[in-house]
């Protein structure tokens, strides 16, 4: 170790490595990964998610996890997103690119992606 | 692309209780499901529940499972890692009821065994891979070292550590800060760091845990203090009973080279560090600093005349400062986050956390870290979960064969240095072991006498044959020959004995039964007078009677009595021949009627 610059190297290249471990949960992302969500997909979608947040470097405050079936099977993938103070947003039929969309514009942006949400979603 | 992370506990506590089987089935499990590439398995420290091993947790929702046992891992991979639903049964609760939340699982952080404590000395055992060094700079590792290195001089260095207030965590609690100054003004051509990790208090094991859970710490804060003296050697001195323990150091140290953080010029700075593992066979005294020292030297623990201090005179007569590895895993972070950081937690005189080895008769027993002035009742009751099976509270014992017991009436004392010493007892290395009702405080001070007097090295009479004297005289009062005078004996023997051995094991050696004739004194006077124990502990004062109202001739006690001590017809009251009873207890544990009493 020649310099702390070579210090900091490794703890930026490790930093989203061991974050998922100190999150604060301030947003959390949740995928249902029950069978039928399985079924439908969801597993690339939670993979999106997981790259996507890693890759915008958000890793210490939003979370990416899953939970079982919430009961609407049929508009699976359902990705529920939580944010503090802020209302549950629902998105429904999910893809790992719909996925990609959501973490531009409503995780990073702040904008929620309307078309996406189970409101629009014609029942 | 990795989205959960899955640590086990591999500390000593939870590698007993079988985590290996269930990190090699987990392999298995996650390869067969395909889920290698998503989640990754981490090996860790001790998280400090060690009674619920082997523990759990999983990321980022950060569920805590405990007891888990290799079978239990096929259905966590399945449920918990494929599908997102907890495996409820295995969920650590602390009122023994799963219930989940909605969604938001069952945290860690959210459990009252955690909730009171604070985090400093073992912020990453059971956080990060020790055996990893990445992961330990990923967590700020290294950069107190850098920042001293770069940006501070000796004397400041030493002038943080002196303003945060720190005192040594192996005991007796002197002030880190100045000890370093005394080395630093030392001149000489070679000076020591040491770290000393023969933990040798029954029941201690937080310095096996920091070196198991988060090793770089210890060698990051050894590397501080060498520049902080103006050492370029250390020596960790630990014992060879903690294999795991001396591993990861090993392994650590090994990275820490190939990191150039140990070896020449670090940091482009000039400074030169390294570090060497001494082996100690597991004596006791060896945990006394001059006697440490001689052990490294090679030659027989035993410990030498102060003054000349270590920092005057130490290894090989070089001046060397001897600090204690929990001692070290605070310095980095007080380094990092500033003196009034590390001193605005704790008391006037007792800055920041202690961890303690909580034992005995408690709910939670594991390790746990406090901010200093916690009370006794918040560690017993709340962090610990309090005396299992309903039992009352009776008296802690702090500070091992060195320390003495904290009676009930005390239990709302502020754990602190000074408040420890003001009622007899004493910090030590935060060992705490908990007692009951059914505890005898005669048998404990027998118990940590019969240790010291194995474990004296000798040297010294007042230690050597005053403890053994003591001893004798416990004996005689718990068989019950005991005389009104012992106590006036065992006083009078115990001063002399602290005031005249030559180190730390022999001044401190009597303490138990000092504290327990303080505050237990009627127990002694039972045992002397009425030749009774009022515990139910000491044999020789017991004596088993069969109440022939409550009998019913059932044959049960006389069946089990190893020693053919009971006799009687079916279905006609028995009797015991008391100079035939070995009182073993066998036939209490079998009588249904709850005939026999032992009194």
């Amino acid at each position: 170790m020649k310099s702390i610059e070579e210090l900091k190297a490794i703890k930026a290249k490790m930093a989203d490595k061991v974050a998922v471990r100190s999150s604060t949960g301030d947003t959390r992302i949740v995928v249902g990964m029950a069978t039928c969500g399985i079924a439908a997909g969801a597993r690339p979608v939670l993979n999106a998610f997981v790259e996507g947040v890693t890759a915008a470097g958000l890793v210490d405050t939003v979370t990416v996890t899953q939970t079982g079936c919430i009961g609407i099977c049929q508009y699976e993938p359902v990705v529920e997103v939580y944010e503090k103070d802020k209302e549950k947003v629902t998105y429904v039929k999910m893809t790992a690119d719909r996925a990609k969309e959501v973490i531009e514009k409503h995780i990073k942006g702040g904008e929620v992606v309307t078309e996406y949400t189970i409101g629009a979603a014609k029942i | 692309m990795i989205r959960s992370h899955v640590l086990v506990c591999g500390g000593t506590g939870c590698t007993s209780s079988g985590s290996q089987a269930i990190l090699a089935k987990l392999a298995e499990e996650l390869k067969a499901k395909g889920l290698e590439d998503e989640i990754k398995l981490v090996q860790t420290g001790c998280f400090g529940l060690c009674a619920l091993g082997p523990i759990m947790i999983v990321y980022p929702e950060g569920t805590f499972y405990s007891q888990v046992t290799p079978e239990d891992v096929p259905e966590i991979v399945e449920e918990h890692l494929l599908k997102g639903r907890l495996v409820d049964r295995l969920v650590y609760s602390d009122t023994g009821d799963t219930k989940k939340e909605e969604d938001i699982a069952p945290s860690l952080n959210d459990t009252t065994f955690y909730k009171k404590q604070k985090r400093v000395a073992l912020r990453n055992c059971g956080v990060i891979n020790p055996e990893n060094i990445e992961e330990y700079i990923a967590r700020d590792g290294y950069f107190a070292l850098a920042k001293v290195l770069e940006e501070m001089t000796p004397d400041d260095v030493i002038k943080v550590i002196n303003d945060s207030g720190l005192r040594g965590r192996g005991g007796g609690g002197f002030p880190t800060g100045r000890k370093w100054s005394f080395a630093k003004a030392s001149v000489s051509d070679k000076k020591y760091v040491v770290c000393n990790a023969d933990e040798g208090d029954p029941g201690a094991f937080m310095d096996r845990s920091v070196l198991e859970g988060d090793p770089h710490a210890l060698i990051e804060a050894m590397a501080i203090a060498a520049y902080a003296i103006g050492a370029d050697e250390g020596w960790v001195y630990v014992r060879a009973e903690y294999p795991i323990a001396v591993k990861r150091l090993q392994m650590a140290i090994d990275q820490a080279r190939e990191y150039g953080l140990l070896g020449t010029n670090i940091f482009g700075t000039g400074f030169n560090f390294d570090l060497h593992i001494r082996l100690g066979a597991g004596a006791f005294v060896c945990g006394e600093e001059t006697a440490l020292l001689t052990s490294i030297e090679g030659n027989r623990g035993e410990p030498r005349t102060r003054p000349p201090f270590p920092a005057v005179k130490g290894l090989w007569g070089k001046p060397t400062i001897v600090n204690n590895v929990e001692t070290y895993a605070n310095i980095a972070q007080i380094i990092l986050n500033g003196a009034e950081w590390f001193n605005s937690m704790g008391t006037e005189t007792s800055k920041g956390t202690k961890v303690f080895a909580l034992g005995g008769k408690i709910t939670n027993t594991g390790l746990v870290e406090i901010p200093m002035g916690t009370t006794l009742r918040e560690v017993v009751e709340e962090i610990g979960g309090g005396v299992p099976n309903g039992k009352k509270f009776k008296a802690a014992q702090t500070g091992g064969p060195s320390g003495g017991c904290i009676p009930a009436s005390l239990i709302d004392t502020p754990i602190d240095y000074d408040n420890l010493i003001k009622i007899g007892s004493m910090m030590g290395s935060g060992g705490l072991i908990v007692m009951d009702e059914d505890s005898c405080m005669v048998d404990i001070a027998k118990f940590f006498l019969e240790f010291t007097v194995d474990e004296s090295c000798g040297k010294c009479a007042p230690c050597r044959i005053g403890t053994v004297r003591l001893l004798e005289i416990l004996n005689k009062i718990t068989d019950g020959n005991g005389e009104m005078e012992d106590l006036d004996k065992l006083e009078e023997l115990a001063n002399y004995i602290k005031s005249a051995s030559l180190c730390g094991l022999g001044q401190t050696a009597p303490n138990p039964v000092i504290s327990t004739l303080r505050y237990f004194r009627d127990e002694y006077i039972a045992h002397i007078v009425d030749k009774k124990c009022p515990a139910g502990v000491c044999k020789k004062l017991l004596s088993y009677e069969i109440i022939a109202d409550k009998c019913k001739g059932c044959t049960l006690c006389s069946r089990v009595c190893p020693a053919g001590a009971i006799t009687g017809k079916v279905k006609e009251a028995h009797v015991i021949d008391k100079t035939k009873c070995v009182k073993c207890g066998a036939c209490i544990e079998k009588c249904k009627f709850g005939a026999i009493i032992k009194k």
